[in-house]
């Protein structure tokens, strides 16, 4: 008896999962109930690496806290962006966190893991693994880890993104439309960083991927 | 009159080592150093661009990697988290966060810390004791000779035995009506818990510590001068949250210093008999603000973490 109430106790808890699991995936592949959540596929891709030409982020492996969070602060315009916003707008809370656990949990490339003890050959290599302290600005992996892999619920990766999307968010941190960071711990790094050094070390992150 | 003033200015401005001997105080905690005079800068180390390509060259760079990357690039030295790269920022170089330009010309010294003249191995030493509560490197291994052949590089041009302005935490004065350990703890919640995590664990990428462990088995022990309050204190006014340095006030430097270090951490090394009673009177009764062998919350701080 009680092995079978244990064994019922492990399926229903596998069921559970499993539904989780296929609401998140159906959610990214064929978009929430309501009509207006398109699919994430359509502009991040099946493998949820983004499309860098359109400049659609890598989702793919991102911890589902902070695509939670994502999510949420676009709906509540802490975080603007225009084409996201009526996707998320039409998803529930209970969709957005299904959808977050999916995209965790989605397969990513390995990266190489470059760290503060790497020579630099660049301006972007620079800025990442040494900073620009004069300016208060620290090395880019002292947060996002080696290589840019991301650490986790607050510090994403940043290797995987498109040049195209890392330049677009560090544009919208000097421009108020993104300001959903911990204590602006990312804003005030932005608005102190040049034109230059915001291409450069896009394309940094973004090179280190391919 | 005019004429005059200029001269003296000049004069004024003349290195002051002819007229004063080595300095000999204590080089224990750092005495709060001077602002640059108006219109002058901190002192300005090279560019990693301008180091030769030959056998001096090699030997800084691998004492650069060591010092930002401690744990992989010594791992037999480091018994936690730590990386000197965590307490000196800009890989050693920042003024006000103990820069290795403002410690490397100001040896050999007296230090009360072991009561004997150190010499520049001999303070990197203590580093990895009490800090990276690890185990001394011996003098003449390659790890302190490509430590040392980084210092002295940083401090090319640097005038030896003279206190630069800029070689400490700037120091912060403790509030008036003392430190409040529920107010750090406050600060540290809304503040540090993001990258620290809210227990003072660190966190990891992989196996890489990212963000430094602030206290328990992983951190700095008991003898490692960020132990002080009034350090920690320091410490974080000028470069904590970490790029955003000088935002919190005195006051919250204090209380959250006082709330970090309020934690069990690795014993102090130094330990005497087993007892934290006589380690707290020789090594921590006269060693600026710190709750070793303090009784808080019901319990005894001291005991270690091992």
């Amino acid at each position: 008896m009680k092995t079978i109430s244990v064994a019922a106790g492990l399926l229903t808890c596998l069921l559970t999962t499993s539904i989780q699991a296929d609401a998140g995936a159906d959610i990214y592949s064929k978009g929430g109930a309501n009509a207006a959540a398109l699919a994430c596929v359509t502009c991040h891709g099946a493998d949820g690496l983004g499309m860098a030409a359109s400049g659609f982020p890598r989702l793919a492996g991102l911890s589902a806290t902070y695509m939670e969070k994502q999510l949420h602060d676009l709906k509540a315009g802490s975080r603007v962006a225009p084409v996201m916003s009526p996707i998320v707008n039409a998803l529930t809370d209970e969709e957005i966190q299904s959808v977050s656990q999916y995209i965790e949990n989605m397969p990513t490339p390995s990266y190489p893991r470059v760290e503060r003890s790497s020579e630099v050959d660049s301006l972007g290599a620079q800025l990442a693994l040494r900073g620009a302290w004069d300016r208060n600005i620290p090395e880019c992996v002292s947060c996002h880890g080696p290589g840019g892999v991301g650490v986790g619920d607050a510090f994403p990766p940043l290797v995987g993104q498109s040049s195209n999307y890392l330049a677009s968010q560090l544009v919208a941190w000097r421009e108020g439309t993104r300001q959903n960071d911990p204590n602006d711990l990312m804003g005030h790094i932005a608005r102190s960083m040049t034109d230059e050094e915001v291409t450069a070390v896009s394309d940094y992150f973004s090179g280190l991927g391919k | 009159m005019r004429m005059y003033l200029a001269v003296a200015a000049t004069f004024l401005s003349l290195p002051v080592a002819a007229q004063t001997a080595v300095p000999m105080d204590d080089q224990s905690q750092l005495a709060p150093s001077a602002q640059p005079a108006a219109g002058a800068e901190y002192f300005q180390p090279p560019s990693e661009s301008d180091l030769p390509d030959n056998a001096f060259g090699e030997l800084v760079r691998e004492g650069r990697a060591i010092f930002v990357d401690t744990r992989k690039r010594a791992p037999e030295y480091v018994g936690n988290g730590m990386t000197c790269a965590n307490c000196h920022m800009d890989q050693g170089r920042k003024p006000n966060s103990a820069p290795l330009w403002g410690a490397y010309p100001m040896y050999p010294a007296y230090r009360s810390k072991n009561d004997k003249v150190n010499t520049y191995a001999e303070r990197m030493q203590g580093c990895f004791q009490f800090s990276m509560n690890g185990t001394p490197p011996p003098a003449d291994s390659h790890v302190l000779n490509a430590l040392t052949a980084y210092s002295y590089w940083l401090s090319t041009g640097a005038p030896v035995a003279e206190v630069l302005p800029g070689r400490a935490y700037p120091e912060v004065p403790e509030p008036a009506g003392g430190y409040d350990l529920a107010q750090g703890r406050q600060v540290y919640d809304a503040q540090c818990a993001v990258c620290h995590g809210p227990e003072g664990q660190g966190q990891k990428s992989g196996e890489d510590f990212v963000f430094p462990p602030l206290w328990g088995k992983e951190s700095f022990n008991w003898g490692a001068g960020m132990h002080r309050i009034n350090t920690a204190a320091a410490f974080i006014k000028e470069s904590m949250p970490l790029g955003k340095g000088g935002s919190l006030t005195d006051e919250q430097a204090w209380n959250v210093a006082a709330f970090m270090n309020s934690h069990e951490r690795p014993q102090d090394p130094r330990l005497i008999d087993g007892s934290i009673e006589e380690t707290r009177k020789k090594y921590h009764a006269n060693d600026g603000v710190n709750l070793y062998g303090v009784e808080v919350d019901g319990v005894v701080l001291g005991q270690g973490t091992n």
